[in-house]
């Protein structure tokens, strides 16, 4: 059981009391709760006695009347809002200042209850406040065990992995249906989009295992002297038959060797993705040009393509988890948007750095940097 | 004789269209489809459906619920479904994103979207009915 703190601020004593007589013996409860709440409340008269309680006793609920004899509840409001405590303010007001009220939601009051009001609705309005309460809790302990990230990846992780499942399955029941009729051949269609459903999932299986390893790596790594010529030409002869597809020319410029220290595996990883991406978003018979170059400090990787580039505000996106740029040009062409944030993150495991320069319908640049004794730049 | 009712189908994944299309097709329903909350915005400009399923998660995080606001405003009588995929999962999140949103967000259901079509039906009939 835990226990919250109430203050009310009316100068009506019949309210003041009302409300404590209220909530002494109420309780919240849900099942999704680890706990149940129960209140305590505390009362001042006056604006004045009410920041002053507020600063001795610090509650987690203020109930706030608005007219009051010396400063008003707005002001009471605003000194919350500005000392920025962790209080939830709800303005216990009259239907004539009603106008007031949701201003004052506006200006950080989390909501208001308006008087007079019954006994169940004042309960209703708490029990609405500790889920908050309960809820603010939960992500602030998660957040401070970064486990906020894990779970918001998670959520979306369950969303790309269910929407094809979904699909498949639905297609599977039409089949068994025989929705389409006794031919064969009317099942075509959907036959080919399960098989595309799950070459899609297969990708986003073997890029979650690249993340976990870059995710969890750094004990595993092995970090030898790795020639990045020779980790391009292994991408590209690796992407070959997918550029002859699409006819898209593929060349390398630049010295024989380049070696950095690095783990060889994880070169692949970054090669591999933003070559593949190269022509995946590139149109029929351009080119993919890989350049690499070296200066006393740093190596650089440019990977540049003559495909659909994007936006400004897209390329500030594209290194999260999960992200896909979805336009009528890239509604054909599938991924799991975790590639480019594989790269993001292994590039800064090597305290490197990435952008990209895109210009719609022209293409793309990808710059990498990765250092070699020094930070770059 | 009644006519047939249209259904505003709004999702980002082509496959979800094409099985909802079929099942609602089969129960007699006229389906109109879209994309993308832009094509979908498109759309409506020039059709009036009866009632619309949107996908929450589309170009963005809350494609759906702007669209769903939008919608509202441009027909306040036409019912409109949240169909989600993520509801399950993300539990917390989601509540959260419920208690704030439902204030503004005025969708007349959330449904999973796993949801087997004679329930999904029941639903629609019911919203359609009340509407009436």
């Amino acid at each position: 059981m835990s226990t919250l703190k109430i203050l009310v601020i009316d100068d009506e004593p019949g309210i003041r009391s009302g409300i404590s007589r209220i909530l002494r013996n109420f309780r919240v409860d849900y099942p999704f709760m680890e706990e149940a709440f129960d209140f305590e409340v505390r009362e001042a008269s006056t604006g004045e006695a009410g920041i002053e309680s507020i600063e001795n006793d610090k509650p987690d609920i203020l109930l706030l009347d608005n007219k009051l004899p010396g400063i008003q509840g707005v002001e009471v409001l605003e000194y919350v809002r500005k000392k920025q405590m962790n209080i939830i303010v709800v303005m216990i007001t009259s239907y004539a200042s009603l106008e007031l009220a949701v201003k004052a939601t506006s200006d950080g009051a989390y909501d208001f209850i308006p008087k007079p009001f019954t006994p169940q609705e004042l309960k209703s309005s708490i029990e609405n406040i500790t889920k908050r309460v309960f809820l603010k809790k939960m992500t602030n302990k998660l957040q401070e065990t970064g486990k906020q990230i894990r779970f918001q990846f998670l959520s979306v992780l369950s969303h790309e992995l269910k929407a094809p499942l979904n699909s498949i399955e639905g297609y599977l029941q039409m089949i068994r249906e025989r929705q389409a009729g006794p031919q064969l051949e009317s099942y075509d269609y959907m036959v080919d989009r399960m098989l595309q459903r799950i070459k899609g999932m297969r990708m986003l299986i073997l890029d979650l295992l690249d993340l976990t390893r870059v995710e969890s790596g750094k004990g595993k790594r092995d970090i030898k002297e790795v020639n990045l010529v020779d980790v391009a030409h292994t991408a590209i002869d690796t992407m070959r038959p997918y550029s002859i597809q699409k006819d898209i020319r593929l060349n390398l410029h630049g010295n024989d060797t380049i070696t950095v220290m690095a783990d060889s595996e994880e070169m692949e990883i970054i090669f591999n993705n933003l070559i593949s991406n190269a022509i995946k978003y590139n149109r029929e018979g351009g080119s993919v040009d890989c350049t690499l170059s070296r200066n006393e400090n740093c190596v650089e990787i440019l990977v540049e393509d003559t495909g659909i580039g994007m936006t400004a505000e897209d390329s500030s996106r594209i290194f999260d988890d999960f992200v896909r740029i979805k336009t009528e040009k890239t509604k054909n062409i599938s991924g799991s948007g975790l590639g480019l944030s594989i790269v993001k993150k292994l590039i800064d495991s090597y305290k490197g750095e990435i952008e990209v320069t895109s210009e719609p319908d022209k293409g793309s640049i990808f710059k990498v940097k990765l250092p070699i004794n020094k930070p770059c730049s | 004789m009644t006519t047939k009712k249209t259904i505003l189908i709004v999702d980002d994944d082509q496959d979800y269209l094409y099985q909802m299309k079929n099942r609602l097709e089969s129960f007699g329903f006229q389906i109109l489809l879209a994309e993308s909350q832009k094509e979908a915005e498109e759309l409506i400009e020039k059709i009036k459906p009866d009632i619309a399923i949107l996908d929450l998660m589309m170009e963005n995080e809350d494609s759906g619920f702007i669209l769903c606001y939008k919608m509202k405003k441009k027909y306040p009588d036409v019912p409109i479904i949240i169909a989600t995929g993520v509801a399950a999962e993300t539990g917390i999140t989601f509540d959260i994103n419920d208690e704030n949103n439902r204030k503004w967000i005025r969708a007349d259901r959330f449904l999973d979207k796993g949801i087997r079509s004679e329930k999904l039906k029941e639903e629609i009939d019911q919203l359609l009915k009340i509407n009436r």
